[in-house]
């Protein structure tokens, strides 16, 4: 597993971990009131589980899985990888601030910063993506008549 | 990786694509309040992002590395894994635009929609369940070229 990977999947382990702690506070608040605003961390809990840690995990395992380019460039342009990594993360943390923030009262640094952490998400998925479309292909063609004898 | 595989995993990553640019948009909208009216995408958002990213994605990777049938490579009815890919695009379409359409024509000329689109996921996932339950086997239990995966009785 190449160190692209490796970062990917430990840090989706850990949005993984941060999210179930989020989440069972807010189980534990609909039964056990702890704090009347603790629910405004509903959507911030979804996106951690479903963008921080699934599909970041299933980034980070089809990067290092997904059929290769090319022998030189086994995986393309890796800035792509990283860039996407920076760009989500950033994202994700942003909106975990920023969500709960402007739901408590909303002003117009914390509308700006939904606003970019929407961009920084959109910007990172996207990056994923044009990183791995190339990898996603059927196996190709082997010529025998080509390959000749001898 | 097989052609059923390719298309699969292509479409996901559109709906993923697709999915994220409608959260971004929701997600801005939540601190300006400019757009009201694209919050009737927001059941788009979240049935491109679970279905057709999520689960599509799994279905194809699932179709291209669970083991095989036999030692010639055999993966079983492929109809299968194509009728599940052709039914849960049509009903992630017909459940994403349910409610951006039945604020222009109105929700009782669409209500065929949303039922039409839960029958569609359930048949689809049957489909692809049926084609990879006989899959899901032991490593080393392919049987030997020649044998039909009937006569073979591995060992754990």
């Amino acid at each position: 597993m190449h160190r692209q990977a490796r970062v990917y999947v430990k840090t989706a382990f850990v949005q993984l971990l941060i999210s179930v702690i989020v989440g069972a506070l807010l189980l534990i608040n609909a039964g056990l009131p702890l704090h009347p605003r603790l629910g405004l961390f509903l959507p911030v809990y979804y996106h951690l589980l479903m963008v921080g840690w699934a599909t970041q995990l299933i980034g980070g395992v089809a990067l290092w899985m997904f059929p290769v380019r090319s022998r030189e460039r086994p995986r393309g342009d890796e800035r792509l990888g990283w860039m996407a990594y920076g760009a989500l993360n950033g994202g994700l943390l942003l909106r975990a601030v920023a969500e709960p923030a402007h739901a408590i009262t909303p002003r117009s640094w914390s509308a700006w910063m939904l606003a970019v952490s929407a961009v920084l998400q959109v910007c990172g998925v996207w990056f994923l993506i044009i990183a791995l479309w190339p990898r996603v292909r059927e196996r190709p063609k082997v010529n025998r008549s080509s390959m000749g004898g001898g | 990786m097989p052609r059923i595989s390719v298309f699969m995993i292509r479409t996901a990553l559109i709906h993923l694509a697709l999915g994220a640019l409608i959260g971004g948009i929701l997600l801005t909208d939540k601190g300006f309040h400019r757009w009201p009216w694209f919050w009737t995408w927001r059941a788009g958002h979240v049935h491109l992002m679970l279905l057709g990213w999520t689960v599509q994605f799994a279905c194809g990777v699932a179709f291209w590395i669970l083991p095989r049938l036999d030692a010639a490579g055999t993966r079983g009815a492929l109809w299968l894994a194509w009728f599940c890919y052709g039914a849960l695009n049509a009903g992630i379409l017909l459940a994403a635009l349910s409610a951006p359409v039945a604020g222009l024509v109105g929700r009782e000329r669409i209500a065929w929609m949303s039922p039409v689109a839960a029958i569609l996921f359930v048949a689809g996932i049957a489909a692809f369940i049926a084609h990879v339950w006989r899959r899901i086997r032991p490593w080393g239990a392919v049987p030997a070229r020649g044998t039909s995966v009937g006569d073979y009785s591995g060992s754990t």
